[in-house]
Formats: structure tokens, C-alpha cells, sequence
């Protein structure tokens, strides 16, 4: 088998994902474009060697509808032969993708191509795409649905993290985001996001609050309370996990991800090319897995896909250096930490969603990116990327620095 | 069956008659005379517009129940509803105007004719019901009414109409737009005629039919309407727990088909329609509603017995018990003599008549006046000469035997010869407490369930000497104040505390063997149960269950079986002082202000097994368990008709409806796959499952409680 390397990963700023956030104002394909421009322009790169351009986007409605990966190679103006394709993994997409794109190099169906993901929440908000799961009445019935946040709670609820766990844990995140912005850290992979005239509308995470304590978090009320009680999904939860007395709703604003606007975008490529190109390859893609776990509950699915693309990669736990895994709820991480037994100095070293954003379509890109230069930085050789995902999967991959 | 008349100006009049129904109803024969006079009015050209009415009290009420008894196949079924599908929207379509002129109940099917007319007008008369009920049955609306009801009214407002199967009057059914124009019911008819003449021919098409339609308070992808269904769909789990496929089927309906052009939308409708009428919980909820009607109608009263009046009721003890048995009886027009052993006990038995009257009151269900005659009907008294006159005495003092026999000695002093004595008591046995009376073939139990003007069942118990006579009265006084009776047979615990507590004690069990509290009390009301056997433990009060315990022990000595749960009760009870909701501790714990919550001291008493079971198992324990002891009273001839056990089950404690009752449950399973089960339950948590013999007589001859 072709083995697939990375040769780049570069990232928007992530910006507040609502109005008055810094890049409401700014398009989602313009965030694309501005992963795909620099990620042509830091290398030099001949685009007419790109062969495919994976993008992840989870509403692909709207201005983000209509296959933006492609309408984003065009409008960077990229080679006319370049391909674009979008897809869906919800929450994972932006790996998926890279994992898509390397998949192709690994079968030798392409040289080179790019994984990314892009997502303005600000302009097309969560559950517009709408969509069977929830909506239809066979199907929610069906299936169970509840939404992330309930499932989040219930996560809290059965593994037993309260409401201190999870708070300590996202005070714990944004220290670590800072501490990771003034050293540094994201500065060679963060491309600021310029306007039509070249100026500048952001250049750092806008998300992030250094200064939140278990105080300030303790002021804030649970999200999906109301949701879970007036709205029956806590009934529906418990439905499924009769076990459960009642859910503990843990989560608020400051333990989940936050809501934002963000494109990452990866080039990837065999040897030959980048021997070609003059191109240094940072990493290798090692394997990669997705997986469906029970899809109420829907946020354990991590430690399913971990195990699962281990296997696959020949590998044991005590083989990865380093894990970087999508805060979409602290609880999620809680679980994850407990579930494999890992030291929370080996995973999220850097902060996470909960500090910086969870930018859906894109995020999936920006931790393997982030888990990369961490690597780097501390000259490790292994590490893990892993999210939850909607409907119960996990998405996960490995990478190893050459 | 349909009347047909065309008068001079060309308005042709359809009047329903359906004269061998006790009411207007859509069947096979009514259809069939309807769509003949269809025909004629669409094919003749004199025919200017088309009125349907009523010539009966009611304008219709629905379908014929009897005809959808279950046996009808999925191709019958789909041929039944297209036919009806394609006659309505040849009404909507065929360029004639058509107007509803509704002068009394229209309902389900009957709702659904005025919803294919183009014009509704309602008569003003405020017990006239509106709407489509088919979901109490288990059904949905398969003639268009979940289409064109939300076409009209708009998703949001439609749901929890056809959900709940709500019965709107006419003005609330013009506030919403269900129909055009409410008139004095003398003048219906000319506004129908009216209509027709003046703008019918105008208006000859409906709104779902015009190229500019658009769906009333938007379309179902909308954002104002999509999350109407993701909540929806939650909400509607966390009330049925997916029991109830009819309501599922009929958010499908709305959701599939308002996204549709009205003839597929039909379609649609129709497929969901056939997919509900052949679930197990359509036809155990159809038969329900037969049981609840024979029940009500006093099926099993002897019928040589002449209808009994009841004009004064002595009720004696003015406690919860009997100050409600006073309240329906007052409620009911009948005097109610309330006597206690002082002035203070008696009025304050008065006094809670009062609070339940103030309430109907303010919430405009009773006038002052008619409020102030009730109270009027309840006279207080310690004294056992003013029985004089009544027609039937009660008594409902506490559970003692030699204070019961006193009440009954005294009471029958005073009462006519013929007049029946009753008792309210819920644990001792009949036989034994007649033995105190002079006149034990007058001699009945009437038990009542609390609180008594909620519950609407009365189990009558039939003592050994309790005379054909006495049973009919007893009869006749249940209907009279409005309430269902079911007739057993004289044993301990009768019929519903028997196998009702079946119930709570394999929750006991459960708990005792180490399974998670919260698994046992969820999967009771997953099952369908209103409560968990364990909150129901803390309603009953665990300290009563205890002391009924040890008096059943020293009653039968060595022929007492213990049960699993006794030592949970003792130690609740005696150990821990945690003895019942009242006490504000039990299973529960009861804080001030908020809901409750199980103990958590649960986990230290009943340590929880490391192995817990699936819920589907626990599910069948705590409702099997309940239709064995129950088909055990029917080979004990406690209870004699599944009927009466069935709706003894439901309004009695509330079996889950879907199961259609504690017998139906064992249909619905199928009599040898529950013996099958019984006995496999039986091996591993005991003979408590243990079928009957009539059980597994019936599975070897392949019977059934119920035909098909």
C-alpha cells in the first residue's frame, strides 16, 4: 500500500459563531478559500498536482450547499482539473475528510489531494439541513433520538462525573489554551483571515475565556434542562437507559464547545510527489477507522473508534504518545479518559473546543493539525485524533512523524 | 339510510338516517346508500349544490366499530380506505359546491364527511361535539382528517387535536377554523342553503386544491414547524414510551403528508391508516371500548330484577372514603345521609364535598345554584334513626370487624326490609362480614376506589348469600351515580387488591434479587403502568401493606404463603420507619417542593446485583405476573368474564390500556406462548407464575379468551 503523508495543515482563527462574531461577516467559502489559498501559497504548490479536495461541512445548505469543496477550489483558483468533493460525518468531518483524502493516496487513486472541512455556524446554524433523524416520527421513535446535550448529561449521568468534574475540566481547557496561544504554539498553522481589501479581520481563536474559574462557570445554569424535561428527551434517554433514575444536567455554555466560524484545510500526498514538488513530509497517515455505537447515548463512540483504529494499525494504547480528542462536551472527555485509562497529560495538552470552538465541518482538520505540531514541539512520534460523532460513530486516525 | 331531496333552486339534500344504529355511523351499508346519493346529486345536472345533514339528534359519529372488530385483512382494509378517499375528493373536486350542516355530534368519520365539504356551519347548541377521537382507540383519522384538519388549521394547532382526539364544541371549533360559521340550530339549514346558492358556486374548491395554497402557520420543514416534530417526537415518547402506535402513525401522517400534494398526501394517510388498524394495541384498545360499554351498561345484572330508584343513600363513616362516596352520590341528585360518631367527624366529611364543589365552580363546570342544591342533598348526623327511608346504606368505616358489625346492626334497625346493606371495605371478606347482618342475602360489597370522585370503577362483590336481587340494586346504584361496575365473587382481596398487588410484590421481588431500583420503576411505567411498583408500594403505604400482611398471616396460619417481598416490607416498615409517601418517606424520598426521588439508601439495604437484567424481562415479571393471578381468578370463578377483568384492570389500577387488560394481555401474547413463559418464569423465580389449569387447557385446545 501507498503510503499517504502530511505535508501541511493550516487553520482559520476560529471566530464567535454568532452575530457580531468577527467572521458573521465573512463567508463560509471565503473561510475555505483562505485554508486552500494557504495552504497553495506556503508551498509553492502547482495546483494542477491536487487531484481531489475532500471538505467536510455538516450543514451543507445554503451558501454552504452545493458541493463547496469544489465551488472553494474554483473560487481559490485553483488548477481547473482540481476536484472537490463534500461530505458529512457530522462533528468528524473535517478528519473524515482528511481520512477520505489520504484513503485515496493510499490506493494510489490519486498523488495528491487535500482534507479539510469548513463551517460558518454564525451564518448556517445548526440542524438546518434539517433531515430525518430528528424530525421524522418513525425515525425519532425509532432510534431514540435525543439531542448531543442530553446525551452529554446522560454520559455525565451514567459514568458518574458531576457537575465539578466537568467544570474543573473545561477551566483546565482554557488554561491550557492559553497558556498555548502566548507560547505560541498555533502560530506557524493559524492563517489570519484577511477582507476583500487585504485587511485584517481576525487572527486569533475569539472564542477563548482565560479567565474562567470554577466560579464563573458555577453561575451558569444547565443548557438542556429545559429541552430534557419540558420537551421529554430526558424521558426518552432514560427509555433507553431504564437503569437511570434521572438525567444530571451537568453541561452549560462553558463546559461544551463553543459555536464558531472556521475552515482547516490538509494536503496530503505521496512520496513520489512530494519528492517531486520538494515538499518535506511532516507525518504519516498510520490507519484510520469510523464506527457506529449506541447512537442515544451517541458520545462514547471515541473510545469504540480509538480501539478500533489501533487494532487496525497493529498498535496498542501505550504505543500513542499523544491523544488529541474534540471537547464537544467535557464529559465526553471525562468518559474517554476513564474508558482507556489515560492521564489527562497525554490528551489535549493544548485546550480544545470548549476553549477555542468547535467549528463542526472543520474541526475534525484542526486537532490532527494541532496534534501534529504538538508532536513537533515536543518531538513525539505517535499520536491519536479522535471525535465523537452524531448518530453514535467515532472517527479516528493515526499519525506517526517521519 | 340517506335521504335524498332536490328542491326547486337545485340544491340537493342528503340527510343521514342511519335508522338500524342507535346512532349515525359510517359502515358498509350507510357508505354505500351515501355513495349512491353522491352519484346521483354529482350526475345530475339540475343539481346546483349539495347540503349533507341529519335528520337525528346527532349529525354522525363516527365508524361503525363494529366493523372494524379486527378481522378484516391489510388488502380489505386498503381497498376500504381508498374507496372512502376517492368518494371524499370526488365531493371536494367535482365542481358542485357542498355544505356540512352540522346540528349535533360530528365525529371521527363524521367530522371527516364535513371536512371534504366546502362549507361547515355548526348549529349553537354547546354540547355538541366536534372533532376526531380515533386515537382513543387506538386508530387514526383514515378518511383525510390528517390531512385536511392541518391543511386548514395549521400543523402546530392540528397535532394535539388529532393526538389527544380532543372534542371541541362549536365555538371552539370555529375559533380554530375547523368549521365556517356557527347559527341558532333553527336556522342551519337556511345557512347552509344559503351558502350554496349565494357563494357556493363561487367557492366550489378547496383551499388544498388552489395553486396559491400554502399551509396555515407554515410549512413542515419551516423553522416554525420543524422543530414542532423534533419535540413533538420526544414528547409524545416520554407520555406513550412507545406504546402507543396509533399516535406515532399519526405524527407520521401530518409530517409525510402536508409535505405532499393532498392526493398522495391521501395516500399516505391511507398506508398509515391500514399499518394502525392491524396493530395488537388497535384491537386491544377497540375492545376495550366495548368492554367499558357493556361494563357501563351493567353487563352480568340479573335481568328479571326490576330497574331499583335510589332517592336517599346512608353512608356511614365521614373519612376519605366516605365523605367521596357521599360527594358522587349528592353529585348524582340522590339525598346522602353522612353519619359519624360526632357533629365534628360527620361535617368535616361535608367539608370535602365543599372543596371539590368550590372547584367545579371556578372552573365554570357548575352553577352556584346547582352548587349550593348538592351541598343541600348531603345532611351530616350521628344518629342511626335518620337511615330511616334510605334506599341503600354504606358503610365505610375503618377495616375492624366488630366496628363493622355494629354499623351493620344498627343500620339495618332502621332501614326497610328490602333495602340493601353495603360495604366499602377493600381486604375483609363479604361472606364473613354479612354474618352480622340480619338480612345477609341483602348483603353486598360495593368497594370504591380512592379518590372517589376521580376513580371511576366500583367493584361489587358477591357475598355466598348475596341474593340475585341485592346484586341488580347494587348494579343499578353504581350506574346511577355514573360509575363502572364490574361483579366478583367473594374472596380475599376480591379481585382487583388480589392481583393488584401482584404487582407491587414482583417489584418487591425484583428489588429483594438485587435489580436497580431505578431499572424496576422504569420498567414498570415503561410497561404502561402509571407509577412504578415501588412509588406505588409508597402510595398504598408500606405500613398498610405490612399490617394487612400479618393480619392475612394469622388469618390463614400455616396455609399463608409468604411471597419475596414480605421481608422488604418488614424491614421498611419495622427496621427502617420508612413506611409510605404520607410519612414522607418510603422507597421515595418526598422533599418539600420538589419531585421525589428513590432513597438512596436503597443501594445499602438492597445491595444492587452486579449482573442486572434486561428491561424487556423485567417488563414481563411485573405484567405477567398480573394476568396469571388473574386468569387464576377466573378459574376460581372470582371474576366470571374476561370482560369485567379486563376493565376491572384498567380502571381499576390502571394495567396499561394497550394491553387491552389483564386477559386481553394473555390474547395479545398468545395463551401458549404465555403459558410457555409462565412456566419458564415460573422455574426461575417460583410457582408464583405458575399457570392455571385453565391456562394450559385453553393453549392445548389453541382457545382464546377473546375471538380474533
Amino acid at each position: 500500500m501507498t503510503e499517504a503523508y502530511i505535508y501541511d495543515a493550516v487553520r482559520t482563527p476560529r471566530g464567535k459563531g454568532r452575530k457580531g462574531g468577527a467572521l458573521n461577516s465573512v463567508t463560509p467559502i471565503d473561510l475555505a478559500v483562505t485554508a486552500l489559498k494557504a495552504v497553495r501559497d506556503r508551498n509553492n504548490l502547482d495546483t494542477s498536482h491536487v487531484d481531489d479536495i475532500v471538505l467536510g461541512c455538516v450543514e451543507p445548505i445554503g451558501e454552504q450547499g452545493a458541493d463547496i469543496a469544489r465551488v472553494a477550489a474554483l473560487h481559490a483558483d485553483y488548477a481547473e482539473p482540481v476536484a472537490g468533493v463534500q461530505i458529512n460525518r457530522f462533528c468528524a468531518s473535517g478528519l473524515e475528510a482528511t481520512n477520505m483524502a489520504a484513503a485515496q493516496v493510499m490506493s494510489g487513486q490519486s498523488d495528491m489531494a487535500i482534507g479539510g472541512g469548513v463551517e460558518s455556524m454564525s451564518r448556517v446554524p445548526m440542524g438546518a439541513s434539517g433531515g430525518a433523524w430528528a424530525s421524522d416520527p418513525q425515525v425519532a421513535a425509532h432510534t431514540y433520538f435525543v439531542p448531543q446535550g442530553i446525551s452529554a448529561d446522560l454520559v455525565a449521568t451514567k459514568y458518574g462525573f458531576s457537575r465539578d468534574d466537568v467544570d474543573s475540566y473545561a477551566v483546565e481547557s482554557q488554561k491550557r489554551a492559553k497558556q498555548a496561544w502566548d507560547d505560541g504554539r498555533f502560530a506557524d498553522s493559524v492563517v489570519p483571515v484577511a477582507d476583500i481589501n487585504g485587511v485584517n479581520v481576525l487572527d486569533h481563536d475569539e472564542h477563548m475565556r482565560p479567565e474562567t474559574t470554577m466560579q464563573t462557570l458555577a453561575a451558569l445554569d444547565p443548557s438542556f434542562t429545559v429541552p430534557g424535561e419540558a420537551y421529554g428527551f430526558d424521558s426518552v434517554a432514560i427509555q433507553k437507559y431504564p437503569e437511570v433514575e434521572r438525567i444530571n444536567h451537568v453541561h452549560h455554555a462553558g463546559n461544551s464547545s463553543g459555536i464558531v466560524d472556521g475552515a482547516a484545510a490538509i494536503l496530503l500526498g505521496n512520496k513520489e510527489i512530494g519528492e517531486k514538488l520538494g515538499l518535506k513530509p511532516r507525518a504519516k497517515i498510520r490507519a484510520f477507522a469510523s464506527v457506529g455505537s449506541e447512537p442515544t447515548i451517541m458520545l462514547t463512540g471515541p473510545s469504540a473508534s480509538a480501539e478500533k483504529v489501533l487494532k487496525r494499525a497493529g498498535m496498542s494504547k501505550q504505543d500513542i504518545d499523544l491523544w488529541e480528542l474534540n471537547e464537544a462536551f467535557a464529559a465526553v472527555v471525562l468518559r474517554f479518559m476513564q474508558a482507556l485509562d489515560i492521564d489527562h497529560n497525554e490528551i489535549n495538552v493544548n485546550g480544545g473546543a470548549i476553549a477555542m470552538g468547535h467549528p463542526l465541518g472543520a474541526t475534525g482538520a484542526m486537532i490532527l493539525g494541532t496534534l501534529l505540531d504538538e508532536m513537533e514541539r515536543c518531538d513525539l512520534n505517535t499520536g491519536l485524533a479522535t471525535l465523537c460523532v452524531g448518530a453514535g460513530m467515532g472517527t479516528a486516525t493515526v499519525i506517526e512523524r517521519v | 339510510m340517506i335521504d335524498y331531496q332536490v328542491d326547486g333552486d337545485g340544491i340537493a339534500t342528503l340527510t343521514w338516517n342511519v335508522a338500524d344504529r342507535p346512532m349515525n355511523v359510517l359502515n358498509t351499508a350507510s357508505l354505500a346508500a351515501f355513495d349512491e346519493a353522491l352519484t346521483k346529486a354529482m350526475d345530475d345536472a339540475a343539481v346546483k349544490g349539495v347540503l349533507i345533514a341529519s335528520s337525528r339528534p346527532e349529525f354522525i359519529v363516527g365508524a361503525d366499530l363494529d366493523s372494524m372488530g379486527g378481522k378484516a385483512t391489510v388488502e380489505q382494509l386498503y381497498e376500504m380506505g381508498a374507496a372512502l378517499q376517492a368518494r371524499f375528493r370526488d365531493m371536494e373536486t367535482g365542481g358542485k359546491p357542498f355544505a356540512a350542516a352540522i346540528n349535533g355530534h360530528a365525529l371521527g368519520g363524521g367530522f371527516e364527511v364535513c371536512l371534504a365539504c366546502h362549507y361547515r356551519v355548526a348549529a349553537d347548541n354547546p354540547k355538541i361535539k366536534i372533532g376526531l377521537p380515533e386515537s382513543k382507540v387506538g386508530l387514526l383519522p383514515g378518511a383525510g382528517g390528517t390531512q385536511r384538519l392541518p391543511r386548514l388549521v395549521g400543523v402546530q394547532a392540528a397535532l394535539p387535536l388529532i393526538l389527544e382526539g380532543k372534542e371541541l364544541n362549536p365555538a371552539a371549533a370555529l375559533k380554530l377554523g375547523m368549521i365556517h360559521k356557527v347559527v341558532p340550530a333553527d336556522e342551519l339549514l337556511a345557512e347552509a342553503r344559503r351558502w350554496l346558492l349565494e357563494e357556493g358556486p363561487k367557492n366550489a374548491v378547496q383551499p388544498w386544491d388552489r395553486k396559491d395554497f400554502r399551509m396555515p402557520g407554515g410549512a413542515v420543514s419551516s423553522p416554525k414547524v420543524g422543530p414542532v416534530f423534533v419535540a413533538g417526537n420526544a414528547m409524545l415518547r416520554a407520555k406513550t414510551y412507545g406504546n402507543y402506535p396509533a399516535q406515532r402513525n399519526i405524527m407520521s401522517c401530518v409530517y409525510e403528508g402536508c409535505q405532499l400534494d393532498i392526493d398522495t398526501a391521501l395516500k399516505v394517510e391511507t398506508r398509515y391508516f391500514v399499518n394502525t388498524a392491524m396493530t395488537k394495541e388497535a384491537r386491544n384498545l377497540i375492545r376495550f371500548f366495548f368492554s367499558m360499554n357493556e361494563a357501563k351498561k351493567g353487563a352480568g345484572r340479573p335481568e328479571d330484577v326490576p330497574k331499583a330508584e335510589f332517592k336517599k343513600v346512608g353512608v356511614l363513616g365521614a373519612g376519605m372514603m366516605g365523605a367521596g362516596i357521599a360527594y358522587v352520590t349528592a353529585l348524582s341528585g340522590i339525598e346522602a345521609v353522612l353519619l359519624d360518631t360526632s357533629d365534628e367527624a360527620a361535617a368535616k366529611g361535608k367539608v370535602y364535598s365543599e372543596g371539590l364543589v368550590k372547584k367545579r365552580v371556578q372552573r365554570k363546570r357548575m352553577s352556584e345554584a346547582d352548587a349550593a342544591a348538592m351541598l343541600g342533598r348531603i345532611h351530616c348526623t350521628t344518629d342511626f334513626s335518620d337511615l330511616q327511608g334510605c334506599d341503600l346504606v354504606i358503610e365505610a368505616v375503618f377495616e375492624d370487624r366488630a366496628i363493622k358489625a355494629d354499623v351493620t346492626k344498627k343500620a339495618e334497625a332502621v332501614i326497610a326490609e328490602d333495602k340493601v346493606f353495603a360495604s366499602n371495605t377493600s381486604t375483609l371478606p363479604i361472606t364473613g362480614l354479612a354474618e352480622a347482618s340480619v338480612r345477609p342475602a341483602n348483603f353486598i360489597g360495593l368497594h370504591f376506589f380512592s379518590p372517589v370522585d376521580r376513580m371511576p370503577l366500583v367493584e361489587i362483590i358477591r357475598g355466598k348469600q348475596t341474593s340475585d336481587e341485592t346484586l341488580a340494586k347494587a348494579i343499578d346504584f353504581v350506574k346511577a351515580i355514573r360509575k363502572t361496575p364490574i361483579v366478583v365473587n367473594d374472596s380475599r382481596g376480591f379481585f382487583t387488591s388480589r392481583v393488584f398487588a401482584t404487582y407491587v410484590r414482583e417489584g418487591l421481588a425484583l428489588l429483594g434479587e438485587g435489580v436497580s431500583p431505578a431499572l424496576i420503576e422504569n420498567a414498570g411505567r415503561m410497561a404502561g403502568m402509571p407509577v412504578g411498583p415501588l412509588a406505588l408500594a409508597d402510595e398504598v403505604s408500606i405500613e398498610l401493606m405490612h399490617r394487612v400482611g400479618k393480619q392475612t398471616r394469622a388469618d390463614l396460619g400455616d396455609k399463608y404463603v409468604p411471597t419475596p417481598g414480605d421481608p422488604i416490607i418488614e424491614t421498611m416498615a419495622e427496621k427502617l420507619g420508612r413506611i409510605g409517601k404520607k410519612a414522607g418517606k418510603g422507597f421515595y424520598d418526598y422533599p418539600e417542593g420538589g419531585s421525589k426521588r428513590l432513597w438512596p439508601g436503597l443501594a445499602e439495604q438492597f445491595p444492587e446485583a452486579a449482573e442486572q437484567p434486561d428491561v424487556d424481562e423485567v417488563i414481563r415479571r411485573l405484567m405477567y405476573v398480573q394476568s396469571v393471578e388473574t386468569a387464576r381468578c377466573l378459574e376460581e370463578k372470582v371474576v366470571l368474564a374476561p370482560r369485567d377483568a379486563d376493565v376491572g384492570s384498567v380502571m381499576g389500577w390502571g394495567f396499561a390500556p394497550y394491553r387491552g387488560g389483564a386477559i386481553s394481555q394473555i390474547d395479545m401474547v398468545g395463551v401458549d406462548a404465555f403459558v410457555a413463559e409462565c412456566d419458564r418464569l415460573a422455574q426461575a423465580c417460583g410457582p408464583r407464575f405458575t399457570p392455571p389449569k385453565l391456562l394450559r387447557d385453553m393453549a392445548a385446545n389453541g382457545e382464546t379468551f377473546y375471538a380474533a
